[in-house]
């Protein structure tokens, strides 16, 4: 016999629960087969207390325990939470996969993303051609904003980080070339690799940061909220109206950004330099001596590229987000991931390019 | 239940409504109804105490919750205590994307009792199969149709068993059978739970189906223009703009 009094509401039964579910369990009573809950003393009960005393009637047994005494509106409570707690749960999900089989889903999953990423491609170079014979598709406006937002509004940042390398490599690479007696020859090293390299590598990196990802979120947003599928049915075509101005905003922005950036490592490697004792004179003839037009160029020409590819990743991304709240925020991941990998694969075939013919 | 009075609210310069006062009684369902931008989403946040108001108070369960001078409200543990005995189903769902809803409905419990984890689990199903969803349990937010979405907002809402429900257009955006499958739910929790609702809507059948009174507002007269039960409002109002209200919809 277990007796009720008072209000058994979440409070109290968050206070009982474990006490009564000990004493359920363990009543002697329970094993001659005969529980009376006694509910004569109660004079409100909620639905966390319903779900309490229905608790205590099962463990107690199924055909063991009793309810008694119970008003009119403790009964109405009890009723209806037994009713929706009848309910039938949800249905088991399918069965895990074998490894292989996972393996195999995974692996289709990723071929398809793959093609996804083709067909991207395609429609990007035909929406290229369609706007080449008709450059109104693209909106001028559109692109001078994204111009502002992919280029001007990253050239404080991309001084900063330009001018930081430059210290650092210039101090890093001062140190065993002081052994030799080469310090003078820091700024050939460290121009040949901001000009060639790290110059346009940075870049990117900002850029699959800063505007690969916000292409993404943005693009995401879009095609979460089925404005994508609006424009379409507009009959205007989302990649030449979307994607066509966030691509030549990147392509265009990335060579300002990396010749900048290219500026701004060389100056912070000039500092070094004072501080070693040469003049900006020497470190100015070092640099003429070492450096050709062709470095610098080829570094633009593979910024402008890397420019192109990252925003391409980005949109990609966005346009391609699934639905949910996490759709976006998983697109811009991709885009920074994919982009910042992408770099890093195309810059080592640029490598291998510049090399064969000669650069 | 809830008591305000001469409640006002501004954004800017621009006064929504002023001079505000109703009461609402235990067990009752009481609906807040009125044209689009007359200020009932409005009403219900200020109810709720997420916004301060520009002029008045409103009391809630004894407490003050809200009031134009700041410091007559309550605060701190005693606010905590306060809302957790309230409970709000947003225009939304506002469900949390991220989490089963199952998980949805056990995270105020698991917030404000020490219930355990068994026992939580099981409320949780309690309250998802109060509004029909069990089945749907395991799945997210993403993947149920506006309907559910709502039912469960509501099984959220009453995740700590408050005696007073606040729901912000429950039945908008759902076809017809879906609504009068919520306010028979509505009714039902209100007279087998003896939950008290305050139901901000403009449906009309949702008004006569579930309103044990009402109030409604206008915009042009910023403030309350007719109160009382909304069957009788129907056939008795002289008002030109409730008439229009309830005619219109009505034919």
């Amino acid at each position: 016999m277990l007796a009720f009094s008072g209000r058994l509401d979440i409070e109290a039964a968050a206070r009982l629960w474990r006490a009564a579910m000990r004493a359920a369990a363990d009543r002697p009573a329970a094993r001659a087969g005969e529980v009376v809950l006694d509910l004569a003393g109660l004079t409100a009960l909620d639905s966390a207390g319903a779900t309490l005393l229905l608790r205590i009637a099962e463990a107690a047994g199924p055909r063991a325990a009793r309810f008694e005494g119970a008003s009119a509106g403790v009964a109405t409570v009890l009723a209806r939470t037994r009713a929706a707690l009848a309910a039938p749960g949800p249905p088991p999900g399918p069965p895990p996969l074998s490894p292989l089989a996972a393996l195999g889903r995974a692996g289709v999953a990723r071929m398809r993303r793959w093609v996804g990423g083709i067909g991207f491609l395609g429609e990007a170079a035909a929406a290229t051609l369609r706007a080449l014979r008709r450059p109104a598709l693209v909106r001028g406006r559109d692109v001078l904003r994204h111009l502002d937002e992919v280029g001007t509004r990253a050239f404080p940042l991309t001084v900063l980080l330009g001018t930081l390398i430059g210290v650092i490599l210039a101090f890093q690479s001062s140190i065993p070339m002081r052994r030799f007696g080469a310090e003078v020859f820091i700024p050939q090293l460290v121009g040949i690799s901001l000009l060639r390299e790290l110059g346009p590598l940075l870049a990117a990196v900002i850029l699959a940061g800063r505007t690969g990802s916000a292409f993404a979120a943005e693009l995401g947003t879009m095609t979460v909220n089925e404005e994508v599928s609006a424009l379409r049915i507009m009959g205007v075509d989302p990649v030449a109206m979307l994607v066509l101005p966030r691509l030549l905003a990147a392509t265009l922005a990335m060579p300002v950004l990396t010749l900048l950036l290219d500026l701004a490592g060389l100056v912070g490697m000039g500092a070094v330099m004072g501080t070693l004792g040469f003049p900006p004179a020497a470190v100015l003839a070092q640099l003429e001596q070492a450096l050709s037009l062709g470095d610098l160029l080829g570094g633009l020409f593979k910024a402008a590229v890397f420019g192109l590819v990252v925003g391409g990743i980005g949109c990609h991304a966005g346009l391609s987000a699934g639905m949910g709240p996490r759709a976006v925020g998983d697109a811009a991941t991709a885009a920074v991931v994919g982009g910042i990998v992408a770099t890093i694969v195309l810059d080592g075939l640029f490598a291998v390019l510049f090399f064969r013919l000669g650069l | 239940m809830i008591r305000v009075r001469d409640l006002a609210a501004r954004f800017g310069e621009r006064t929504i409504f002023e001079h505000v006062s109703f009461e609402v009684r235990r067990g009752e369902v009481f609906v807040i109804l009125g044209g689009s931008g007359c200020g009932k989403s409005t009403l219900l946040k200020l109810m709720v105490g997420l916004y301060e108001p520009a002029a008045g108070s409103v009391e809630v369960l004894g407490r003050v919750l809200a009031a134009a001078e700041g410091d007559r409200a309550v605060a701190g543990r005693e606010r905590r205590a306060l809302l957790r005995r309230i409970g709000v189903m947003w225009q939304s769902g506002a469900l949390f994307g991220s989490m089963t809803l199952a998980e949805n409905v056990e995270l105020p419990i698991e917030e404000h009792t020490d219930l355990p984890r068994e026992a939580r689990a099981l409320l949780a199903r309690a309250k998802l199969g109060l509004v029909g969803l069990s089945e749907a349990a395991e799945r997210l937010p993403a993947e149920l149709s506006g309907g559910m979405v709502k039912r469960a907002g509501i099984a959220r809402a009453m995740a700590l068993d408050p005696p007073l429900l606040f729901l912000d257009e429950p039945s908008a955006g759902l076809d017809p059978i879906t609504s009068a499958g919520l306010d028979r739910l509505i009714r039902e929790l209100a007279r087998d739970l003896g939950t008290t609702f305050v139901v901000v809507t403009h449906e009309l059948q949702s008004i006569l189906a579930i309103g044990d009174r009402c109030i409604m507002l206008d915009r042009e007269a910023k403030g309350v223009i007719a109160e009382g039960d909304p069957r009788r409002l129907r056939e008795e109002s002289t008002h030109p703009t409730v008439r229009a209200f309830f005619r219109r919809e009505a034919a």
